[in-house]
Parts: C-alpha cells; structure tokens; sequence
C-alpha cells in the first residue's frame, strides 16, 4: 500500500514538472490532468471519497476541456 | 541574478512552512466541535454521511454562498462571451463513428451516475456538486462525440433558476417554521440508512445537483460555441 501511494506520488511529481517544462501546451495540458487525476486516487486512499470525486470530475475532465478550448483559440506552441 | 533571487525566496518560503508545520499535532481533535458532529450528526440531521450533514444542516448558510459564487461565474462568463454573438458554422465535421456511438451509449449511464450521486447524497459520499460537476461531464462527452447536438440555453437557465427557487424558499421555510437559523431542518427525519430520510437534506440536495449541472453544462456550451 505504502508502495503504491509513493509510486503515484512520483509520478503526480513527474508530470507537475513536465506540466511547466513542455513547450507545447496540449502535452503540458494533458500533464496536469494526469496530476488532478492521481490526486483523486490520492484523495480516495486518504478516505475522502466525495473530494475524489469533485476532483476527478472538476479537476481532471472539466477544467483540461476549458484549457483545450482556450489552446484551441490561442497558439499551441510556446515560444 | 533573478533567478537566484526566486530560488532564495523559494527556500525561505519551504522552510518556513515546515517549520510552521511541524508543530501541528496531527491526528489531535483540535476543536470539540467536529467530535460533536460526529457524535451526535446522525442523531440530530438524520444523515448518514456526516459531510453532507455539516455541508447543508450545520454550514448551510456556506453552501448558499458557494452556490452563489458558481452562479456568478457563470452570469460572468455570459455577459463576457455575449457582446460577440457569432453565427454557428453551418457545417460540423462530424466525429468517427466509434466515438458517435460511444458517446450515445455512454452519455445516458453518465446521467444515471449523476443523478445517483446525487439523490443518494445523505447516505452515501457524493452530493449536489459532484453529481452536478458528472452530469456536466456529459454534456461534454456529448459535446465532443456528438457536434451537431446543442443543449438549449432557455432550459437550462430554467433549470437553473427553478433549483436555485427551492434552495431559498425551503431554507426560508426553514426559518420560518423550524427554528431561528437558514435551511432547519422542519421535516420528519424518518429511519436512518432509507432513503427518504434526513427531512430537507435530498431535496436541497437535488436542486444542488441540478444547479450546478445546468450552470456548468452552460459554461461548456458558452465555451465550444466560442471556440468554432
């Protein structure tokens, strides 16, 4: 268990720094809602269910769809 | 220079919240008040899940003011995207047919869940803003697979205002009858564990639900029809 929650720690840290080194902003986009994703699971292993779920829904579907659409509008590559 | 600077700041700013955090005994009840709720939350609310029994019985003047954040946000984001009506593009590529009959089949079970989460809010964990927040997910399921469906703007703010109606009269209500403070509790309590139980809590929580489904579901729609 202890194993488990250390590997998605790492790797929710992994795509945090990603998130703000990838030049192109759908992969850095896509990066972060790997982080509100695991985060849910996290949430879930610390017996908040319902804040899981907020964040699952919110964090993870709603709010990568608002920054896809704001890309879309915008340029896609940093500069 | 600078970002030798940023790097300083950054470590002062780590260091003091360690430090800071160290000294919280964690797992200590702070507070009687939280064992108070837990002690005696179902007895009094008649809700077996104490978060919603704090959420909308002991806070429910809060959830009144975060549900006005969410409307205001969503009154915001119209009045900005409004002054630049633009026509819809009268032809939509439309989507592979996996992810259109994907999409089909899963918008209505999406639904169900919601409304599940939801309705079972005083029994299980979940309530009004997660059910909602999933019901928006839908629609943008429905959005992504289905392009040529749009949801009707005069239902939802008629959703939305219909729910955000019952959430203040029965709140008034409750003050009016049940006691001296917003959303008392004036209806039978009924058995633990059943579903009609726990007074006002699922009917507030249902109109929650609706709400914030309606007032999300139009956020996306406000933000796909400006990004053709």
């Amino acid at each position: 268990m202890i194993f488990l929650v250390a590997f998605l720690v790492g790797v929710m840290l992994i795509s945090a720094i990603a998130a703000s080194i990838f030049k192109d902003l759908m992969n850095a986009v896509i990066a972060s809602c790997l982080v509100s994703l695991i985060a849910a699971i996290l949430f879930y292993f610390l017996q908040a269910p319902d804040v899981a779920m907020a964040e699952a829904a919110i964090g993870a579907a709603l709010v990568t769809a608002v920054f896809v659409i704001a890309i879309r509008r915008t340029n896609r590559y940093e500069e | 220079m600078k970002r030798i600077i940023s790097f300083i700041l950054l470590a002062i700013v780590a260091l003091g919240i360690t430090l800071s955090l160290l000294n919280i005994p964690f797992g200590m009840p702070k507070t009687k008040v939280g064992e108070h709720y837990i002690k005696k939350g179902i007895q009094e609310t008649g809700a077996t899940n104490i978060v919603t029994s704090v959420v909308l019985n002991y806070r429910g003047f809060d959830t009144l003011g975060e549900v006005t954040v969410l409307f205001v946000s969503a009154i915001g984001l119209s009045a900005v995207l409004a002054t630049r009506e633009k026509k819809i593009a009268e032809k939509i590529e439309s989507a592979s047919l996996v992810l259109y009959t994907g999409c089909r089949f899963l918008f209505p079970l999406i639904l169900f869940f919601g409304a599940y989460i939801f309705i079972h809010g005083h029994l299980t964990p979940g309530g009004g803003f997660q059910g909602g927040a999933i019901i928006a997910s839908a629609f943008l399921l429905m959005y992504l697979g289905c392009r040529e469906r749009r949801i009707s703007e005069k239902r939802t703010k008629i959703a939305e205002s219909l729910s955000g109606l019952v959430f203040i009269v029965v709140g008034l209500i409750g003050l009016a009858v049940g006691g001296y403070y917003f959303l008392s509790n004036f209806l039978p309590k009924g058995t633990p564990f059943s579903l009609l139980s726990a007074g006002i809590i699922p009917i507030i929580y249902i109109a929650i639900g609706f709400k914030v489904g309606s007032e999300l579901a139009f956020i996306i729609d406000r933000l796909m029809r400006e990004s053709e």
